[in-house]
């Protein structure tokens, strides 16, 4: 069995909005599974589906490849963005709680990583050592599997790096994790991306593979201020890079604004960030359409 | 340096929030300010705004009426609707009607924040929110914008709006100091300051940064942690060698921006 969670066509309605339509995925054995997607794409409710906490209206949700039960549950390591400790409550005390829960062995030692904190009290500790703690005990029980909203918000690049060691020390001993994120520095660590947009999966692969071929267009002009105020009330959407601006409207549109207005710039096209393959594909196609609106007359959105 | 901080100090009860930090802040540029929680970013942003007062050091600010300044939480009044928060902003402002008509036209089109006018700024999104904190600290054109994390959590299409909000007020001549966790948002501006412990572990342009990774930098597989200053990077590990000399078994890459803000903390963390 090598899908350690599985979603084959689900769908989940809330009235008339489909939170998440027929979409299929799976996490497998050693890999790290990258979830992407804005606000209200269908996140949270495919990760609710997945652990059982709510039932699909159509399509199948398997988790080992069985119908999600308590037991299958606990073979689950979940940290949520609020990371579910006790705040009130000290490390050990958090530690202790959650391997009465699962009921798994009170008392046993707490892990290096987080040993140093054990007498504090969690809501006393940075967000960063917080996560750690989380992390910890979502780990305390052996999971198979890794669900993880956020794993580093808020925290520093290095504190990151740390946390990333331990979520691929697990997945390196076999157990398989599904990770939520905004940022896209930690989307480029997971193996493999899903990117959701309106509740269905909208592109799928590495994050090479998601890139690939995609285009921005890169302006560089002495007056790159003139060139920004311009770009922008015209109704192209900019991005400043230092005194670099970068923008997904082709290459011939801007040129054409930038000398209709004077503005000498260096106007070429240049692969794609992560960043900005993402905003292409969960853009809708109307909106592509509409970058292109100044030059045949009509008003931008 | 036209706006900033120099050599700043401060002590919050026993605790050292920061040590002799600078921050320079020019018009038509964006400092960010970049490190974990804890770190000290607050704190120079505070003293930045005027809400604090440093134990030592020189702060460089234009009057309060030419700071537009957003915290980290909120920045709006949860209680009244985007209307009634710029209405309220613009007052405390004292803007002209007809100044702050054109204004607030302008930044509800820009935010995309229009058609939610008459919605309560508790019952927007997070990243409705935080459009609604910068664009109200924008309404008086301010010479000075220091912004708190304006964009932690906040998904990456709403980031991408208001870092276009940001940059066309830096284009428009505004100074614009900002904290962040991402360093992609630091690498796009065009001052970073690297806080680590209340200590800044880098301060420069983010291409003298990048210049300035002491000794060599490669990458290894396996599950085993390499060497000391190793971290993970993807499936693979990246190995720091600050005397140049990498152990057999790694190949050497070229750092990118996130390598050298790694190595910058690391080396900073090792000097402590």
């Amino acid at each position: 069995m090598d899908a350690l969670a599985e979603a084959r066509q689900a769908t989940r309605r809330f009235g008339q909005i489909t939170a998440v339509d027929a979409v299929s995925l799976s996490v497998r054995r050693g890999e790290i599974l990258g979830l992407l997607g804005a606000n209200g794409a269908g996140k949270t409710t495919l990760i609710r589906l997945l652990l059982g906490l709510l039932s699909p209206s159509r399509g199948v949700i398997r988790l080992f490849g069985e119908p999600v039960t308590i037991a299958t549950r606990r073979r689950v390591g979940y940290v949520p963005q609020t990371l579910g400790l006790y705040a009130g409550l000290t490390v050990t005390e958090n530690w202790n709680f959650t391997a009465a829960a699962f009921r798994t062995r009170r008392g046993g030692p707490l892990p290096g990583s987080i040993a140093a904190w054990r007498k504090d009290v969690v809501g006393d500790l940075p967000l960063g050592v917080q996560r750690q703690v989380a992390f910890a005990v979502a780990l305390s029980h052996q999971p198979e599997l890794l669900v993880l909203d956020e794993p580093t918000s808020g925290t520093g690049p290095l504190a990151s790096a740390r946390l990333w060691e331990g979520i691929r020390e697990a997945t390196d001993a076999g157990a398989g994790a599904l990770v939520t994120t905004h940022n896209m520095e930690e989307a480029e660590q997971c193996d493999r991306l899903v990117i959701m947009a309106d509740g269905k999966v909208v592109a799928e692969g590495t994050a090479d593979e998601i890139t690939a071929g995609r285009t921005v267009t890169g302006i560089l002009a002495r007056d790159w201020s003139g060139a920004f105020a311009l770009l922008d009330a015209g109704g192209v959407a900019v991005e400043l890079h230092g005194t670099v601006l970068r923008t997904g409207a082709p290459p011939a549109l801007v040129a054409q604004l930038l000398s209709g207005a004077g503005i000498d710039a260096t106007v070429e096209t240049i692969p794609a960030s992560l960043e900005e393959a993402f905003a292409a594909i969960v853009a809708a196609p109307d909106e592509v359409t509409a970058l292109a609106a100044p030059a045949t007359g009509q008003s931008p959105r | 340096m036209t706006w900033g901080l120099r050599e700043v100090s401060v002590t919050r009860g026993r605790k050292q929030a920061i040590a002799d930090v600078t921050v320079p802040v020019d018009p038509a540029r964006i400092t960010v300010l970049i490190g974990g929680d804890g770190a000290g970013k607050s704190t120079c942003l505070e003293v930045l705004a005027g809400l604090l007062e440093p134990c030592s050091g020189t702060v460089f600010r234009p009057p309060k009426e030419l700071i537009g300044y957003v915290p980290a939480t909120a920045g709006f009044y949860a209680d009244l609707t985007v209307q009634e928060n710029l209405d309220f902003s613009a007052s405390a402002y004292r803007l002209s009607g007809r100044e702050y008509t054109a204004k607030a036209a302008e930044l509800l089109e820009k935010t995309g924040l229009g058609p939610a006018r008459r919605r309560l700024g508790g019952q927007l999104s997070g990243g409705m929110q935080r459009k609604l904190a910068v664009g109200m600290a924008l309404l008086h054109t301010p010479g000075l914008l220091i912004l708190d994390e304006p964009t932690t959590g906040v998904d990456p299409l709403s980031r991408a709006e208001l870092w276009r909000l940001i940059s066309g007020a830096a284009a428009a001549g505004t100074a614009v100091a900002a904290s962040t966790t991402y360093v992609n948002e630091a690498a796009r501006a065009a001052w970073v300051v690297l806080l680590e412990a209340g200590k800044a572990a880098a301060n420069a342009s983010p291409a003298q940064i990048l210049k300035d990774v002491p000794g060599a930098l490669g990458t290894a597989t396996g599950s085993a942690r390499p060497t000391p200053l190793s971290w993970r990077r993807g499936a693979s590990w990246r190995v720091w060698a600050p005397d140049g000399r990498l152990p057999d078994g790694t190949q050497p890459v070229r750092p990118d921006f996130e390598d050298a803000v790694v190595t910058a903390t690391l080396a900073s963390e090792r000097g402590r």
